[in-house]
């Protein structure tokens, strides 16, 4: 009973992070269709940023993560600017190959910079250690970070859901998913509302490279290793759908979790198995895209 | 949606290399049946195979990989260039080939004709049972399940680490002298023309492949699948055949390099291998055969000497010339030589 506790507990903050990593290629993918597979790579250069905020710069684990968060954000919106109107004007694989060309660079300065050791960021002190339940016969233990992490991505998650359903803002993306033609005749800016939810997604990344370090630990590769993740979390969920990356991520997260400690003999594997199923059945995802 | 975009999507490229609006279309349609005739260039690739081993002489085991990347990027070339498949796990197939090879070896006979045979057997098995799956999809679900193909395979040959050897690869097996007069020597001699010998087989029957009315075809259904169904051409049949005709010459390079090698590691089924291939065909420019050679003889080159040089900022090198091409030569480096002509 505490161990299975202890692994929901674990695959849940797993596939938050992999939720918080995905969410921005959703809709990069759900709106202007483009493959970005850079995308895993901004949650690495989120990772490293508070990496070296926390260790060099001296900033406390709570600061240095919203401070990478922005600075990946500012990263993110100079790239969309100038990088990636080369990326829009080409065809599916032209995007495909530029953006793997992108992640090839990113990775090649992290490795030059950060070195290629893999690394981790070190929590402070109150997110260390475990919380115990009950008695010394069938005590419910639970990790203060994962819980935090839950709690976290959880606030963030209900936060974008605000910020898609509540505000003008959201209201204006979700047109643009659905119909981009249509949305830019009713007056939307499309591709500004792009460059704002790319920036957005670029920040949300970071937060969970940043986060997550302890699950995803940081490498040079990281943005190549953890792209196949990232993108089976987009295309279980269904392009555009923000719910659907949601379900698939915490998913991923369990069946992953539970896999691997049930069944270790076979590794990953369960988990590709089913993705592969899951697209023979359903090719457009858990919640196919209305467009 | 893949009808309305498949036609713009291969015809961007075109209006790059063509001057004038008007004639792309055109010029795409042309250029994509005249340049699959033979021609002297089909003979300078026999030359270069033989300036190959000479001026390699010293680095026969370089030569001889990038013969065998050279296979791979034609079978790429055969399902992403004229069947308009898109995939990310095009190595699934080569690891199959290269592990049937392996075992083939291992467990059956060391005869290195039938090994390759059977690598190329088991490689288009696999593709024509997933094809059914790959080639209904398309855009980012066909690259993911290209993809999720890969990697179930990866991690199969990760779970079963009695037959694969898992991490540690599986070497140790003997290869028997070609047509039982060849040893292959220490030095690769036998090694470099047993590759440059099923290059040129494999060139000349994917050169006459895509000549026959169903090479045609497959082209036409990559310019334009719903007019090709409306003509009555049975869509999904002819791109099944053709996925699992690559599927078993992208079997046939990873049988190659596994004779050759005497290792077969898991690195032959991975998500690098599946991206070095589509750069290099990128690199080469897709559509054309012969993009295949520049492609793969500039990617393994240039990989080689910059490992020596600096392996951390060849990446970004790479990165920035994939960038650069796909930006100015969208057709590739062959497609741009030909453009200044």
């Amino acid at each position: 009973m505490s161990t299975l506790v202890s692994l929901l507990i674990d695959g849940v903050s797993y596939g938050m992070t992999l939720f918080l990593i995905a969410v921005g290629l959703t809709v990069t993918l759900g709106v202007m269709r483009v493959v970005n597979l850079t995308h895993s790579a901004f949650a690495m250069v989120g990772g490293y940023l508070a990496l070296w905020l926390v260790r060099s710069a001296g900033f406390s684990f709570y600061l240095a993560v919203p401070m990478a968060a922005l600075l990946t954000m500012l990263l993110g919106l100079a790239m969309e600017r100038t990088l990636y109107r080369w990326v829009y004007r080409s065809d599916a694989l032209g995007q495909l190959l530029m953006t793997i060309g992108i992640t090839f660079v990113i990775t090649a300065l992290a490795k030059g910079i950060a070195g290629p050791s893999i690394q981790n960021i070190p929590l402070p002190v109150s997110l260390q250690g475990n919380w115990v339940w009950g008695g010394e016969v069938g005590a419910v233990s639970v990790s203060v970070y994962r819980v935090f992490l839950v709690a976290v991505s959880a606030a963030l998650a209900l936060a974008l859901w605000l910020g898609l359903e509540r505000t003008a803002f959201g209201a204006r993306l979700r047109a643009a998913v659905d119909n981009p033609s249509m949305a830019r005749c009713v007056g939307i800016d499309v591709p500004r509302v792009f460059s704002i939810t790319f920036t957005l997604g670029c920040g949300l990344a970071a937060i969970g490279g940043a986060l997550g370090t302890q699950m995803l630990p940081l490498e040079p590769y990281y943005g190549l290793k953890y792209l196949v993740l990232v993108l089976i979390v987009v295309a279980v969920g269904g392009l555009g759908s923000l719910r659907g990356s949601f379900q698939a991520a915490l998913l991923l997260g369990l069946i992953d979790t539970l896999g691997r400690y049930y069944l270790p003999a076979l590794g990953a594997f369960i988990i590709y198995l089913c993705v592969l199923g899951l697209l023979l059945v359903r090719p457009r995802g858990l919640v196919a895209s209305t467009s | 949606m893949t009808s309305v975009v498949s036609p713009v999507s291969t015809a961007a490229p075109a209006a790059a290399a063509v001057p004038g609006p008007g004639s792309a279309d055109r010029g795409v349609v042309a250029a994509s049946f005249l340049l699959q005739r033979w021609r002297w260039a089909d003979l300078a690739l026999l030359v270069l195979l033989l300036c190959g081993y000479l001026f390699a002489e010293r680095h026969l085991a370089l030569a001889t990989s990038v013969l065998v990347a050279i296979v791979f990027a034609l079978s790429l070339d055969l399902a992403q260039g004229y069947g308009g498949i898109e995939t990310l796990g095009h190595a699934a197939f080569f690891g199959v080939g290269a592990y049937a090879a392996a075992l083939y070896a291992t467990h059956v006979s060391p005869e290195p004709l039938s090994g390759l045979a059977v690598a190329g057997a088991c490689a288009a098995v696999v593709g024509a049972l997933t094809a059914f799956a790959v080639v209904r999809a398309h855009g980012l679900t066909q690259i993911m399940l290209t993809l999720a193909v890969a990697t179930v395979l990866y991690e199969l040959a990760n779970v079963f680490k009695g037959i694969t050897g898992g991490d540690d690869g599986l070497g140790g097996f003997d290869v028997a002298p070609l047509f039982g007069r060849f040893a292959f020597d220490l030095f690769g001699h036998t090694g470099y023309w047993y590759a440059a010998g099923v290059l040129l087989v494999v060139y000349a029957l994917c050169k006459a492949l895509v000549n026959t009315p169903f090479g045609l075809v497959v082209q036409g259904i990559r310019e334009n699948p719903v007019r090709m169904r409306m003509l009555g051409v049975p869509v999904v049949p002819r791109l099944v055949t053709l996925y699992a005709v690559a599927a078993g010459v992208a079997g046939i390079a990873g049988g190659l390099a596994a004779q050759v090698n005497r290792v077969v590691g898991m690195d032959a089924l991975s998500f690098t291998a599946s991206a070095n291939v589509l750069v290099m065909l990128a690199l080469g420019g897709t559509g054309r055969l012969y993009g295949a050679f520049f492609g793969a003889i500039v990617f393994v080159l240039l990989s080689d000497r910059a490992a020596v040089i600096n392996p951390t900022y060849w990446l970004a090198a790479l990165g920035v010339l994939l960038i650069l091409v796909v930006r100015f030569a969208p057709r590739g480096l062959s497609g741009g030589l030909k453009g200044l002509r």
